[in-house]
């Protein structure tokens, strides 16, 4: 009897000690892809308990976490959050967090691996763990501005400081409140969202850095720049610019907006081409530099990249395997040419800045729990899309364009703009996009702005200019006032 | 006076558990402290509940020293230990209910680990009765067939109509006059007892072998009849009553003293093929028990409905890490059944694999404490019932705990000791008071040669 207890104690200890085995693995091996799961709310838990450091513009706060007295701890609060949305995103219970807030989460949260040393005084003196700060770039001004131009419009506004690649205006229309999405009543929070998921005019999407449409005849830019680094033209090559022409192995045609030709005998400058639009001209210009070189240089000014601002913007794209006729298309930024209103402001800075396009970016300052700078965000080059006589000299032709032809509105007394009207056309029986790029030489230097209004006017070309434009107008001269 | 005055100074040990008695009411009151600075609870009600533990453990110990002075001196302080960090864990779990009832604006619930010191000094002083009135754990053979009826009727009192009722699908449950009792922890002892009894009688019978397979002696097929008995037994309190755990528990306690009464292994590998078949019915057969299955092999599949207890307590598990977030400061509330089937869970975060670690020792040490005092006792019948009783405990912590942890189908018990629940803990402790009782005989001095006879007679 004695050997079977013995046997029976030993079994008893084996399953004991099977348990701690399992738990060992549990804890230690499967921990991490557990605490990962979706739907384990811990860490997000653990993450409230947390003061979140703000988002900061300037010395103003777009979103700061603000003590409650449930059992979350901490509030998200977005001041002017409608406005702001499209870069900060939300911090929701139920669905994550978006924009800023999950991009630059490690640091708001207070995980970055750069708050060492402060985690470690905080452990010593005993003090609550906070999250770090970010500031962004953005002008508040400029923001609001764009924000207002697009209100009850759908749209999208980008503006880029030039020459340091910073984004002073990032604006999405129609957008949504972050603050109903952030708030500690899940419900409420799933029926916010369901309600935004189900609005037909999409106004979660991020207009300026996830869609990309056809840019139309802003397109014309590089097209242009294309021409001037061939080296074979200058802005007072003439050109052939009639009515229409024929569109290569097809029976359909390629005309002028106003069915005439661009000039005296069929024949026009690149210079007055661009400023009053000429479609013919372009396209002819782009069938005999060929596909290569629209590619090339389309992709010289960011076409073909991803840019992590560090929100992600979809990629632009120039198509390729053409035939003549849709080289022709494309050459006026029509055709599978898709292009995020990111990228076109990309275009704008990249001719204003003498050539060089910046990387964009967001995030200005990364800040510990004590407010002290950990990190300055340093402008970088994406890289150089033409010479500076060339660029110069894009730069007259789009002074032109708002000077003497399509883009009026863009003007700003006493004060350098130049800008690119562009219509792109739909399916037929859909509105076309409303385009305008455009820079203003400023003190601080170059100012780059792209709209978009989606869907958003009639057919013709002074579209860009009699919708777009004003909004450019305004967001330029609210980043100058800085 | 100097023969008395060696016994106790030489082999007793009491003042070793007296030492270790202290060591874990300690460990407790450091454990409430934490919690308490860790959820900022105020503890008006907490040093009462604290130092009247300490005051009932005193008795406790000090009834042992009295009426079973050579008992072994690590059980009582392994038990206080489990039960003391059970009391902080329930507190724990109060603190987080509190905090939610004052966020939600509702009546903060009386805290639930006020009960459990309740049941607690009942379980002691049923445990001091115990050692008290059974002065000798051979008398409770003559209880033998007593003890059989009376453990099938507390199994099945939940069925009475007007008095069982049912809890999450599974009838364990009788009230009586307000009160809520689960028979099921007292039936545990009582047919552990029964089993012991029987079987010290039947022995050498069951142990007849009549054919060999594979070098197995396997018994004659009309001896198999208790065994089969057991199991449709076993199956009936599966099926009746739904209750999965305490079904398992039961046909385990009897396989092992079948195979420690007989010395053989057939009756082990009959016992599991049994085990076997009836595992496979029952999934055919009931749509709960294949729910427990599935939900054990795919968790996840569906994570917000069957899935949520286990993947609950799985991440409470994976929260806790290495080292655990320390009391008060994780989310065991999360989980379902926290204070109940899932304390280990609730455990597991706070304390990490580390403190889990020391806990399932902890259970390792009884169990071979249990062990030894089942080889040193000097009767058959004490034999099988200090191994059917320690069975009993680490069976019923290895299929609560491996449940919790998806090692084995989710079947739902208490974790001896640690869960909330008043007649999981006095039962217990009756069960604990039984092997300090054997534990006693088996340590003390004056052989009593008597002892092989009594059973010898019933056979």
């Amino acid at each position: 009897m004695i050997r079977q207890i013995n046997r029976v104690t030993a079994g008893l200890i084996f399953l004991l000690i099977a348990l701690i085995i399992n738990i060992s693995y549990i804890q230690v091996f499967q921990a991490k892809s557990l605490r990962s799961q979706g739907g384990n709310q811990r860490g997000l838990l653990a993450e409230y308990t947390r003061q979140r450091g703000p988002i900061l513009v300037g010395s103003q706060s777009l979103a700061e976490s603000v003590a409650t007295k449930d059992s979350l701890t901490y509030l998200r609060k977005y001041a002017q959050g409608t406005d702001f949305a499209a870069v900060t995103g939300y911090y929701s219970l139920v669905y994550g967090a978006t924009g800023i807030e999950a991009r630059e989460n490690d640091v708001l949260a207070g995980n970055d691996s750069r708050f060492f040393v402060d985690r470690l005084q905080q452990l010593i003196a005993n003090r609550k763990p906070k999250g770090g700060a970010v500031r962004l770039t953005l002008n508040a001004a400029a923001q609001t501005a764009a924000m207002n131009g697009l209100a009850g419009r759908t749209g999208a506004v980008v503006a880029i400081n030039a020459s340091t690649g910073e984004i002073l205006a990032l604006a999405s229309s129609p957008s949504f409140d972050p603050n109903l999405l952030s708030s500690h009543d899940p419900a409420s929070i799933k029926k916010t969202y369901d309600a935004l998921t189900a609005d037909p005019k999409e106004p979660m999407l991020n207009r300026p850095l996830a869609l990309t449409l056809p840019p139309g005849s802003t397109f014309k830019l590089i097209t242009a720049a294309a021409a001037l680094e061939s080296g074979k033209y200058t802005m007072n090559s003439v050109i052939p610019a009639p009515a229409s022409i024929p569109l290569p192995g097809s029976n359909k045609t390629l005309g002028n907006w106003n069915h005439k030709s661009c000039g005296p005998g069929d024949k026009t400058t690149l210079k007055h081409a661009l400023a009053i639009s000429c479609n013919t001209a372009f396209a002819l210009l782009g069938m005999k530099l060929g596909e290569q070189a629209l590619y090339d240089e389309s992709k010289k000014f960011g076409f073909e990249s991803s840019f992590d601002t560090p929100l992600i913007s979809a990629t632009s794209h120039f198509p390729t395997g053409l035939d003549q006729a849709q080289i022709a298309m494309s050459a006026i930024g029509q055709f599978d040419v898709r292009a995020t209103t990111l990228q076109m402001a990309l275009v704008a800075a990249g001719i204003a800045n003498d050539g060089i396009v910046m990387k964009p970016y967001l995030v200005s300052q990364v800040m510990a729990p004590n407010l002290t700078v950990l990190q300055n965000s340093v402008p970088q080059a994406f890289g150089r899309v033409m010479t500076t006589d060339n660029a110069q000299a894009l730069q007259k032709m789009m002074v032109d364009v708002v000077n003497t032809g399509t883009g009026s509105n863009g003007r700003i007394s006493g004060v350098v703009v130049g800008g690119k009207t562009g219509t792109a056309e739909n399916s037929p029986g859909e509105a076309a996009h409303a385009w305008f790029v455009a820079f203003a030489q400023t003190a601080n230097g170059p100012i780059a702005v792209a709209v978009m209004l989606q869907h958003g006017g009639g057919a013709t070309e002074v579209s860009g200019n009699g919708l777009a434009a004003p909004i450019a107008n305004a967001v330029l001269r609210a980043a100058m006032k800085q | 006076m100097s023969e008395v005055l060696r016994k106790y100074t030489v082999s007793t040990r009491r003042s070793a558990e007296l030492a270790l008695l202290i060591g874990a009411w300690l460990l407790g009151v450091f454990a409430w402290i934490l919690v308490d600075a860790a959820t900022s609870t105020t503890t008006a009600g907490g040093w009462v509940s604290l130092i009247g533990s300490g005051v009932i453990l005193l008795m406790a110990h000090g009834v042992v020293r009295r009426y079973t002075p050579y008992a072994d001196p690590i059980l009582l302080p392994a038990v206080a230990t489990l039960n003391l960090l059970g009391l902080a864990m329930i507190h724990r779990l109060d603190a987080a209910n509190a905090a939610r009832a004052l966020a939600n604006g509702t009546k903060v619930p009386t805290p639930d680990v006020y009960f459990q010191v309740a049941w607690m000094f009942i379980g002691l002083i049923l445990f001091m009765g115990v050692l008290i009135v059974v002065n000798d754990h051979r008398r409770l053979q003559r209880f033998t067939y007593t003890s059989g009826v009376l453990g099938i009727v507390m199994l099945f009192l939940p069925l009475l109509p007007g008095i069982g009722y049912e809890v999450n699908g599974a009838k364990l449950w009788i009230s009586v006059a307000g009160f809520t009792f689960q028979p099921g922890e007292l039936a545990k002892i009582l047919l552990t007892v029964f089993f012991a009894g029987f079987l010290v009688t039947r022995r050498h019978t069951l142990a007849l072998v009549q054919s060999k397979f594979l070098g197995v002696g396997f018994p004659r097929i009309k001896d198999a009849g208790p065994l089969v008995v057991m199991w449709l037994f076993a199956l009936m309190v599966l099926v009746l009553e739904r209750d999965l755990g305490t079904s398992l528990l039961i046909f385990g306690i009897f396989i092992v003293l079948l195979y420690v009464a007989t010395g053989r292994r057939s009756w082990v590998i009959i016992g599991s093929l049994l085990l076997m078949v009836g595992a496979v019915a029952a999934y055919k057969m009931f749509g709960h028990v294949r729910i427990r299955f599935d939900v054990w092999l795919h968790p996840f599949a569906d994570a917000q409905g069957t899935g949520f207890q286990i993947v609950q307590s799985l991440y409470g598990f994976a929260n806790g890490g290495l080292f655990g977030t320390g009391w008060g400061q994780g989310y065991p509330q999360l989980v379902p059944f926290a204070k109940t089937d899932f304390i280990t869970s609730a455990l597991g975060e706070e304390l990490g694999l580390v403190g889990l670690t020391a806990i399932l020792l902890m259970y390792a040490i009884i169990v071979e404490r249990g062990a030894r005092a089942s080889v040193a006792t000097r009767d058959p019948f004490g034999n099988l019932l200090a191994i059917g009783l320690t069975a009993a405990l680490g069976l019923q912590t290895f299929i609560v705990v491996g449940g919790v942890t998806k090692l084995i189908p989710l079947t739902g018990l208490t974790t001896p000791f640690l869960s909330y629940g008043g007649s999981s803990l006095v039962a217990n402790y009756i069960l604990i008071a039984l092997l300090i009782r054997i534990s006693n005989a088996a340590r003390s001095p004056e052989h009593d040669q008597s002892a092989e006879l009594v059973s010898e007679v019933n056979a």
